[in-house]
């Protein structure tokens, strides 16, 4: 196991470098002069000229790239002119609220998802199954953004459940139960998107494994049949939903931009769309690389899930 | 095509998204012909005007500009948008897909590769780095939305041209000296093209959606220009106070993402054939039963015993009768061999026993299954649950599929016993080395921890013999257990059995198409033939002299050795088709004897200990012997 870890840790590198690229590259595309996008069409060309050489601007763009991903190995994400901070400081002040946002959903969308695709295998073509599948196609056809004003409407401004925005109260907040409150929503209307295509997902699975001879078998063996189900089907229908899982990963870190938004959680998606809306490059490209980063690391971790939940995977 | 118009709008749902994906498009095609106030003129003395207003339909925005106006403009934008996304990361997907995948080889290594870094990144970053880059705006936007698609067509598109590119007729048109590409214009896009229409009826939802996400995060369309995004953020400002200004566009944004939603699941659902037949029907936990009649009363004695058995596959409007009327009978500690082509039914009626043939499609339709006088057919599954692996116990033919393969082989013997008997965890494994130790594994204690990859075919179908024995069971039913393995393990399982049903007094019925096997291990062998007893008897009494002509010639397909004389046989022909049989005797059309009586009415199972359903047997069954018929 400890050998197919660091292969796979190994064989992150070049799609770690091949993010940096991809991301040096688009923000290459960025029309006219930097310099002169972030002092104003008003700056002295001495000025613009100043600013271009301190920020290596001068230079050939291979010369630029290899710069900028020597400083990011070392740390140095650069410095947000907008918030006049180094970015990867705001990064990583931002980044927390992110993890707890999207984590929650994360594990949301998994577990309900999951519960809901193998009771829709299970009783299919039943009342709960049908139901299930009009609530998926309900729940995947729902932009998140839109569900999450109208459960601000109904929940936090109509009956006054939970509160219409942010992380922490104003006053006398901070502890776990406040952050709980303030999390239910946005997590909820993050996660749904997901969980109706991991519940889709996971239904196609169970049908799929429950065709198998070795459930034959179970059911010859006299094992109960909520064990079929949930234990000897399920088992082996997982190792075709933990992909589905490592995808909708990044389905919940993308839509969290949205829900960061909608309710005004202090996290990484709101930075980056401010950062967009203020041209504040620098702290866009080091957020991007830097969740991406995040996101690869994510799917190694899913990735050793998958081969210790499947013993035939050669590790 | 009228084919697949029919199947996708027999799917009632993919029908409702048709009629509204329908309704909205032709609504916002004729928009501009519509008398509706102009969309971007403000007038804000009528600010936030409720819907059914006076001359506001849907009432104002915080610009006091129409809604109703705004919505249709707006979706009009939303959708060209969102389809031109689709049309773009469509066909530059299945560009480079078709290229990478007709190529194959570095171009392919490359430009997958590629392709693989985008698809790391959580798609949202891509796209708003490419905004960061670009610039707000509604074609920036569509740009960014589009790009980032673009992977997930190339991937497809890839995979299905690499299965392409390697089939007869494109090697054909190589060979006959055309151009790449004049094949892949000619050959292999028109085979791509409903690949590439799932994906994207699939997909267009979703880039609608995201188009209009980034509307909505004030990076796409701008104002006074407004999408259906762009709408939402505005009105985002007032929720609170105005509702209906987020309601109205964030509804309609819904309304097309799901009709094209449910519309893309009908188009993939009557495109891909498999689920187009209802195959993925979950089987349930034990077989349905259907007894028109009442049980019939027992004709024979035995610990188990099988009366006039019917099994069907219900299949559409097709029914298959697999098992037609089958009676059998076994004794305590004798093993009775079912022989028979596939598809005869002789598996079909060792997994009726216990209600394990798959349902949907298995239906029993009649007879009865007693173990130990008590009806088995029709009985509670709680019952059933309480007799299977304890009383009547199962090895099925392929031990590598049969086994679970996430399971330690140990895990699932000490499960097998643990189901039936409230014993701890570590009873029940020592146990477990018991049992392997009874089928005679060599290094049981390692052997528990394995899986069953790690194992030979011999050694995991003795697990499969252990699994079944682990409660003592009394009847064992044995369906092809060693058609899976090569001879000399053969030989060693069957030993195996044998010595089992010795020593403990198992009762076997033991299912093959082999008289070889039948030979060395059964006392009596009954002979099936499209759902039917055709011939039963002592197995040495019917392989001497086997009375049905099809039971002469399955003998006469047994190859023996030293002697090397006899010329083997192939049986001409088909077994028939058990959907529709013809009247008579199911063999006749591949029989050298048949007559025309032979193709008329029921022909009855007739004998004593030796039974045939034969009008001409080949060999005539003593007198005597039938009047002692028990």
């Amino acid at each position: 196991m400890g050998g197919y870890i660091l292969k796979r840790l190994v064989s992150a590198i070049p799609v770690l470098l091949g993010i940096t690229v991809i991301v040096f590259l688009i923000m290459a595309l960025i029309p006219g002069d930097p310099a002169t996008a972030i002092l104003g069409s008003y700056a002295t060309p001495e000025n613009v000229d100043r600013l271009n050489r301190h920020l290596g601007l001068d230079r050939p763009l291979w010369q630029q790239y290899f710069v900028w991903v020597g400083n990011l190995l070392q740390g140095d994400f650069g410095r947000s002119f907008a918030l006049n901070r180094p970015v990867l400081d705001e990064i990583l002040d931002r980044f927390g609220a992110t993890l707890v946002l999207a984590g929650t959903a994360f594990m949301l969308c998994a577990i309900i998802g999951i519960v809901a695709g193998v009771v829709s295998a299970a009783r299919q073509y039943r009342f709960a199954d049908k139901a299930i599948t009009a609530a998926v196609i309900l729940g995947i056809s729902v932009p998140s953004f839109f569900l999450g004003m109208m459960m601000i409407l109904l929940f936090a401004v109509k009956l006054r459940w939970f509160p219409v925005s942010g992380m922490y109260s104003m006053f006398g907040g901070g502890d776990l139960a406040d952050l709980i409150r303030h999390l239910a929503m946005p997590a909820i209307a993050l996660s749904l998107v997901a969980t109706g295509v991991v519940a889709r997902l996971s239904r196609a699975a169970m049908l799929e494994v429950l065709r198998l001879d070795f459930v034959r078998t179970a059911r010859a063996k006299g094992v109960p049949e909520r064990r079929v189900i949930w234990g000897h089907a399920l088992r082996a229908a997982m190792v075709s939903i933990i992909p589905v899982l490592g995808l909708q990963a990044g389905f919940v870190l993308s839509g969290a931009v949205y829900i960061e938004i909608v309710f005004q959680w202090p996290g990484i998606g709101r930075m980056l769309v401010d950062a967009i809306l203020k041209r504040d490059i620098l702290l866009v490209q080091g957020g991007v690389v830097f969740v991406a980063a995040c996101y690869v690391g994510f799917n190694i971790v899913v990735d050793v899930v998958q081969a210790w939940l499947d013993p035939r995977i050669k590790t | 095509m009228s084919l697949f118009l029919r199947l996708l709008f027999r799917n009632r749902l993919a029908g409702f998204g048709a009629v509204v994906l329908g309704i909205i498009v032709v609504m916002a095609l004729v928009t501009p012909l519509l008398p509706l106030h102009p969309p971007n003129v403000t007038n804000t003395a009528n600010r936030f005007l409720r819907p059914l207003a006076e001359g506001h339909l849907l009432g104002t925005d915080h610009l006091g500009r129409d809604l109703l106006s705004r919505l249709l403009h707006g979706t009009r934008l939303s959708l060209a948008v969102g389809f031109a996304a689709a049309l773009i990361a469509a066909v530059i997907g299945a560009a480079i897909g078709i290229v990478a995948g007709y190529a194959g080889g570095r171009t392919d290594n490359v430009t997958m590769r590629g392709v693989d870094m985008l698809m790391a990144f959580p798609y949202i970053l891509l796209a708003l780095a490419i905004v960061a880059a670009l610039g707000p705006g509604l074609m920036n936007a569509l740009i960014a939305v589009a790009v980032v698609n673009i992977p997930f067509f190339a991937r497809n598109i890839r995979g299905v041209t690499v299965s392409i590119s390697h089939r007869e007729f494109v090697d054909a048109a190589r060979l006959s000296g055309l151009g790449p590409l004049r094949i892949i214009l000619t050959e292999v896009l028109p085979n791509v093209v409903p690949v590439i229409v799932i994906a994207m009826s699939t997909t267009v939802g979703w880039m609608i959606l995201e188009t209009a996400g980034l509307s909505f995060l004030g990076l796409g369309s701008q104002p006074p220009q407004a999408d259906l995004g762009s709408m939402l953020g505005e009105a985002r400002g007032a929720l609170i106070t105005a509702p209906h200004t987020s309601i109205v566009p964030g509804v309609m944004i819904l309304l097309i993402v799901m009709s094209i939603n449910l519309l893309g699941d009908g188009v993939r659902d009557a495109l891909d054939p498999r689920l187009r037949s209802g195959a993925l029907a979950r089987p349930m936990a034990a077989t349905l039963v259907d007894r028109k009649a009442p049980a019939p009363p027992a004709r024979t004695e035995g610990l188990l015993t099988i009366d006039d058995l019917r099994t069907d596959f219900r299949l559409g409007r097709r029914t298959a009768h697999a098992v037609g009327g089958v009676t059998l009978a076994i004794r305590p500690g004798e093993c009775l061999g079912l022989i028979g082509e596939s598809g005869s039914g002789k598996s079909v009626t060792a997994l009726s026993v216990m209600g394990l043939v798959a349902s949907p499609p298995g239906v029993i339709t009649g007879g009865a299954v007693r173990l130990a006088g008590e009806d088995l057919v029709g009985a509670p599954y709680g019952r059933l649950r309480d007799l299977r692996g304890n009383r009547v116990a199962y090895i099925f033919q392929d031990p590598l599929s049969t086994l679970h393969p996430l399971y330690r082989v140990g895990d699932q013997l000490a499960e097998a016993i643990r189901v039936h008997h409230a014993v701890s965890r570590a009873e029940a494994g020592e146990r477990a080395i018991k049992l392997l130790v009874d089928v005679q594994i060599p290094n049981p204690r390692a052997r528990i921890g394995a899986y069953p990859h790690q194992l030979s075919g011999g050694m995991r179908q003795r697990v499969g013999i252990a699994m079944a024995l682990s409660n003592d069971p009394d009847v064992l039913i044995a369906d092809e257990p060693t058609t899976a393995l090569d001879v000399t393990v053969q030989a060693q399982i069957l030993k195996l059995l044998d010595d089992l049903r010795r020593d403990r007094g198992l009762a076997i019925l033991f299912i093959t198409h082999d008289f070889g096997v039948v030979a060395q291990l059964c006392d009596r062998v009954a002979v099936m033939y499209a759902g039917r007893i055709v011939e039963e008897g002592p197995t040495q009494e019917v392989l001497d002299a086997p009375a049905h002509p099809y039971t002469a010639r399955l003998i006469a397909c047994v190859p023996e050795l030293g002697t090397g004389r006899r010329r083997l046989e192939a049986i001409s022909g088909l077994p028939p088709n058990v959907d529709d049989l013809p009247p008579g005797c199911a063999f006749a059309p591949r029989c050298d004897k048949a007559q025309p009586e032979c193709r008329q009415g029921e022909i009855p199972l007739e004998g004593g200990v030796r039974r045939v359903r034969c009008l001409y047997p080949e060999t005539h069954l003593p007198e005597t012997e039938l009047e002692a018929a028990p």
